[in-house]
């Protein structure tokens, strides 16, 4: 629980972050510091510098929308997005998970671009990201990179961050009025992180199908992953117990699901249906009432 | 005069303020002038010879000033010594050197301490500490350390058996001529204790008068004085230890550990103070672990509920050394109370004690009693179902009654009082228990399944006589020694041997103190965890503090009163045999008029001017308080779960606990130490569990993936008491500092089995997780 020794400096503008960022090698940027901090004390992680983002939260905090975007700063805590009637009124979802992320201390200080840039197999807002086909926005000195979240989450800790790019916003599609957004998890007794956490939203037209329907699905394997073959298998339907239960079943078929000491990979297959059928219960109650 | 914050009231402790602001003296907060500080090099291996050590990178990193290895201390620091030999055992107290000389014997095993004038760079430096190990097969597993061919690890204890121990008066015959019997096997897995505070040290030495002081985080520091006094070759007139605030212990803080005996050796030698403190990564590998046991259990019984008999052949895994009380606590603080609360006439253990390549084991809350009170309450179940009785309904039929006590049983333990039947009653009722069969039985129609446990259970405390510690092989007295200072303006200080550590004794016996002499609480300081201020103690331990401890503390404070009324009736011209202490003054019988008050004798004790002939100045009273028996705590603890079979996830509902602990001091404190305990029996029970992989490497090595219990998974606990005096201790108090831990387990797995009785499930391996469970449902049967 000692880190070895690093340097340290708070970068005072975006682009003073991103020419420190570059200029040392093996340096890191610390956010809210709550996965990088225990890496570092267990000296896995032994960067040669840090630079420190708080001081740029005047630019890279808080939550806006603009059109039908939902645009959140790299810099906003777990906290307040939890908290953040923007996002409580526009994408539920998002709020449902930011309240679930750990521990109280961990929402105060965790970040939502530390979290989509440390890409925790088992982080909660991968599954959101995916869900509302969100956009990375990244800062390099080349200037802005905006990477879609489908083709930016890559394996455990694995993403296509540019090296020495910043997360600046990420950026969620909101769904159309009257689409149910939620998100199911079932936290880990010990981390508080995903063992599974499943991020649903749909709707039904006029003849009362499936018109629209997302499964996003994180905590279960080696990345979070849209779990397109629920998708499939509900549109078009009517959303009864049984089409649910049917689409559920799929749940675990796009995942790269694996176990660990607290659960199997076949429990964990399990435990992606349950959490899919009840995240889409909640989705389509008024259609199953 | 405030009023009088005696016996039975709710005070606020005393110590929270202090402790909840960060106000508090922990051995962390110590820093003393030129203080360096220690690292110790672990061992990566479960078990390899150390080929060679090279220490000169690390001798030349920055600030580093001394690096010690095996060889280095040899002659200087004897091994660690095991305190705790149950006799007729065949023992082998393998050495144990405080750092590895040729062989490391589990991973956390010290080979090296690094001493450096910064914790950083002695930390750096430590891993510039180049170890050649040559890995050596190992094992985690206690059954398989004695089977055949399996890796040995001590040469002076072959089958790695470091003991065999056997008690009890159960033979075959019982067994084989009773109408039913039932067997099961349970796995009572290892669990890490992780107080708040982890381990450290503070060593000092003076180089001109000899005498070094270690401040540290112990359970009993006149022990570790008298232990490391002997590991260190420093008399205990030149030794003291100092352990005041300590953040939890849980057993963990009992023993005698390596790294407290290298700081004190490289204070010495250095003549510099040295720190020590363990980080958490550390805390998991270092600092003993608690339970591990495999056990074979019978249950014999008849038809009609009555039970015959219970015997259990345990192999208990100690890790790779035994740690100082480790060899009594699955032996005489487990085998002895088998028969629990019951009337059964035939009991027996039969104990194994076995080597692996793991963290030593030692006593971790209840310790011995919890393994005993699982596998008891657990086959009470069983047989229950076999004979299909419900399970209250044998628990009923098979208490000792109340007008039995004292009470002999089948292992030749004496329990005090009892009257189990009526802490029983009060949990039903509380639970309202055929309500919740009959909700229950509702519940199950729409595929809900809702569990109800119960457990009752007795449990040894207040350790205890010294004598039957002698005849039980423990090496050292139980006793426990008090001193009440009663200064000139009336205000007290407290001396006392016991070691409180977070239980709120500096309340609880303030209020003993104020209780008695008429005083208000704030006027009485309580001392403790100081070897140069308090003459000797035993510590805090085994449920002792209030039984032992308080006990002393309140021959002492009679003591007190006992010579005070000499000087008042002098003062008042009476005779001592005419003047009593009422409300605080000393009055003449039936003459309330005729009196003077406390104040007034503590002062004219001091001035000395006109005291009766042959009475002394000054007013301190001392006991050295050694109990004639154990006192044994009882209860009965009820659970509500409800089970989601869809995903074996389990919902604590309510949780109900009945306890008596004789006669309550502070009720609030003694609900906060049955909450503590229930929760970190419910750990057990439903998430916590040491996992070693086949190379006795440690999977669980940190809070990541080892569960700790949290506030937010618990129902509030409906707890009461009830209060039948121990009759051999002057305040009629027993035990409750454990009471939660050794209930709650076999409590909550008890509710959830019954909540699992449609699907034929009969036991699940602890922690019940959630997959476990859910494999159990799936299967029908036992999940492994
Ligand atoms: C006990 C505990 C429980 C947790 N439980 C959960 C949980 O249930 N669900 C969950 O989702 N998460 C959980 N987390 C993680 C938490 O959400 C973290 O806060 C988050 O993953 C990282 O955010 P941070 O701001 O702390 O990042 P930091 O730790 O500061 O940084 C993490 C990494 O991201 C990099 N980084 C940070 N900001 C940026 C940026 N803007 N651009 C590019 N790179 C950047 C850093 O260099 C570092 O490599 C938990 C953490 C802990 C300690």
């Amino acid at each position: 629980m000692i880190p070895s020794a690093f340097a340290y400096s708070r970068a005072t503008s975006l682009q003073d972050a991103l020419i420190q960022l570059q200029s040392h090698e093996d340096a890191k940027l610390l956010a809210g510091g709550h996965s990088l901090l225990p890496l570092m004390k267990m000296r896995l992680a032994t960067p040669s510098k840090l630079v420190d983002l708080g001081g740029l939260k005047e630019e890279l905090r808080g939550v806006r929308r603009e059109g039908d975007r939902l645009i959140v700063g790299a810099l906003t805590t777990h906290s307040e997005v939890a908290h953040s009637k923007v996002v409580q009124e526009s994408l539920p979802a998002l709020s449902e998970a930011a309240r679930q992320v750990g521990d109280l201390q961990v929402r105060n200080r965790g970040t939502v671009g530390g979290n989509i840039a440390h890409a925790d197999p088992a982080s909660d807002l991968p599954a959101i990201a995916l869900a509302f086909d969100a956009e990375i926005v990244v800062a390099t000195l080349d200037g802005t990179e905006v990477i879609p979240a489908h083709e930016y989450f890559l394996g455990p800790l694995l993403t296509a961050l540019p090296e020495h790019g910043l997360v600046t916003h990420v950026s969620f599609v909101l769904p159309d009025p009257g689409t149910q957004t939620v998100y199911e998890k079932y936290p880990h007794p010990a981390s508080g992180y995903a063992v599974v956490g499943v991020a649903a939203a749909g709707g039904v037209g006029t003849d009362g199908t499936v018109s629209h329907i997302r499964v996003a699905i994180t905590g279960a394997g080696e990345v979070a992953y849209r779990a397109s073959a629920v998708e499939s298998a509900l549109a078009g339907q009517t959303p009864t117990e049984e089409t649910i239960r049917a689409a559920a079943a799929q749940a675990a078929a796009d995942g790269d699901i694996a176990g660990d000491l607290f659960a199997s990979e076949e429990y964990r297959r399990h435990l992606c249906q349950v959490y899919t059928a009840r995240a889409l219960r909640r989705v389509f109650a008024s259609q199953l009432a | 005069m405030a009023e009088v914050q005696g016996i039975g009231v709710r005070v606020k402790r005393k110590e929270d303020p202090r402790l909840i602001t960060g106000e508090g003296r922990y051995t962390e907060d110590i820093q003393l002038p030129g203080m360096l500080y220690a690292e110790v090099v672990r061992s990566p291996h479960a078990h390899a010879r150390i080929k060679r050590i090279d220490t000169t990178a690390a001798l030349s990193s920055p600030g580093v000033v001394a690096v010690f290895t095996g060889a280095d201390i040899e002659g200087h620091v004897a091994p660690i010594p095991t305190a705790w030999l149950p006799p007729d055992s065949d023992i082998k107290t393998t050495a144990h050197p405080a750092l590895a000389v040729d062989r490391v014997r589990y991973v956390g095993d010290g080979v090296a301490m690094v001493v450096a004038d910064d914790r950083y760079r002695a930390r750096d430096a430590a891993e510039l500490v180049k170890v050649e190990y040559e890995p050596l097969p190992a094992t985690a597993d206690q059954e398989l350390a004695m089977g055949e061919g399996a890796p040995l690890l001590h040469d002076d204890a072959p089958g790695n058996i470091a003991f065999h121990w056997r008690a009890g008066n159960a033979t075959d015959e019982v067994f084989e001529q009773a109408e039913v019997v039932v067997r099961h096997r349970f796995r009572q897995q290892r669990l890490i204790p992780n107080p708040m505070e982890m381990r450290a040290a503070v060593a000092e030495y003076n180089r001109s008068t000899g005498d070094l002081t270690l401040y540290s985080t112990s359970q009993n520091p006149h022990i570790h004085r008298f232990l490391l006094s002997g590991v260190l070759g420093i008399p205990e007139h030149k030794l003291r230890v100092i352990a005041t605030d300590v953040g939890g212990g849980f057993g963990a803080k009992i023993a005698c550990y390596p790294d407290e005996a290298l700081v004190c050796h490289a204070a010495r030698v250095l003549n510099r103070p040295v720190k020590w403190s363990e980080d958490r990564s550390e805390h998991f590998l270092a600092t003993t672990h608690g339970r591990d046991h495999i056990e074979d259990v019978e249950i014999a019984g008849k038809q009609d509920g009555t039970i015959t008999a219970i015997r259990v052949r345990a192999i208990a895994n100690m890790g790779a050394y035994l740690s100082t009380a480790a060899p009594g606590v699955p032996t005489i603080l487990f085998g002895l109370i088998v028969p629990g609360p019951y009337r059964i006439p035939y009991a027996g253990a039969d104990v194994y004690g076995v080597f692996t390549n793991t963290t030593p084991t030692d006593a971790y809350r209840g310790a011995g009693r919890p393994e005993a009170t699982y596998l008891l309450e657990r086959m009470v179940d069983l047989f229950a179902a076999e004979i299909g009785m419900d399970a209250v309904a044998v628990r009923q039929k098979n208490l000792i009654p109340s007008d039995q006590f004292p009470y002999e049983t089948a292992m030749g333990l004496s329990y005090d009082s009892g009257n189990y039947q009526l802490a029983l009653h009060n949990a039903l009722e509380t639970a309202d228990y055929e309500t919740l069969r009959a909700t229950q039985a509702e519940l199950r129609k729409e595929g809900k399944y809702l569990g109800v446990g119960v457990t009752t259970y007795v449990e040894i405390c207040g350790l205890g006589p010294s004598q039957v510690a002698g005849a039980v092989g423990f090496q050292g007295g139980l006793w426990e020694s008090s001193t009440v200072r009663v200064h000139p303006t009336g205000k007290v200080t407290v001396f006392t041997g016991a070691s409180p550590h977070g239980q709120g004794e500096e309340t609880t016996f303030a209020q003993i103190v104020a209780d008695k002499l008429h005083i208000p609480v704030e006027d009485v300081e309580i001392v403790h965890g100081d070897t140069a201020r308090i003459s000797m103690g035993w510590g805090t331990y085994g449920s002792r503090t209030t039984p032992v401890g308080g006990s002393a503390l309140a021959v002492a404070t009679d003591r007190v009163v006992e010579k005070a009324k000499k000087i008042a009736a002098h003062m008042l011209e009476a005779a001592p045999e005419d003047v009593e202490f009422v409300d605080g003054s000393f009055q003449v019988k039936g003459i309330p008029t005729k009196s003077t008050s406390f104040h007034d004798v503590t002062l004219q004790a001091y001035l000395a001017w006109n005291l009766p002939a042959g009475v002394e100045p000054a007013l301190e009273g001392q006991a050295f308080y050694d109990p004639t028996n154990f006192t044994y705590s009882f209860g009965t603890h009820i659970c509500v779960v409800e089970v989601e079979a869809e995903t074996g996830q389990i919902h604590l509902r309510r949780y109900i606990a009945v306890d008596d602990c004789g006669r309550v001091i502070n009720p609030m404190i003694a609900e906060g130490q049955v909450h503590g305990g229930i929760v970190q029996g419910i750990g057990q029970a439903l998430y916590e569990g040491a996992v070693y992989d086949d190379q006795a490497q440690l999977l669980t090595g940190s809070f990541m993936d080892y569960a700790m219990p949290r506030a937010n998974f618990f129902p509030r606990f409906e707890t009461s008491f009830t209060e039948t005096p121990s009759p051999h201790n002057p305040l009629g108090v027993k035990g409750i500092g454990e009471t939660g831990t050794i209930a709650a387990t076999p409590t909550v797995v008890n509710a959830v089995m019954d909540a699992l009785r449609p699907f034929g499930v009969k036991d699940i391996q602890m922690p019940l997780s959630p997959e476990r469970v859910w494999s159990a449902i799936r299967n029908g049967g036992s999940a492994e």
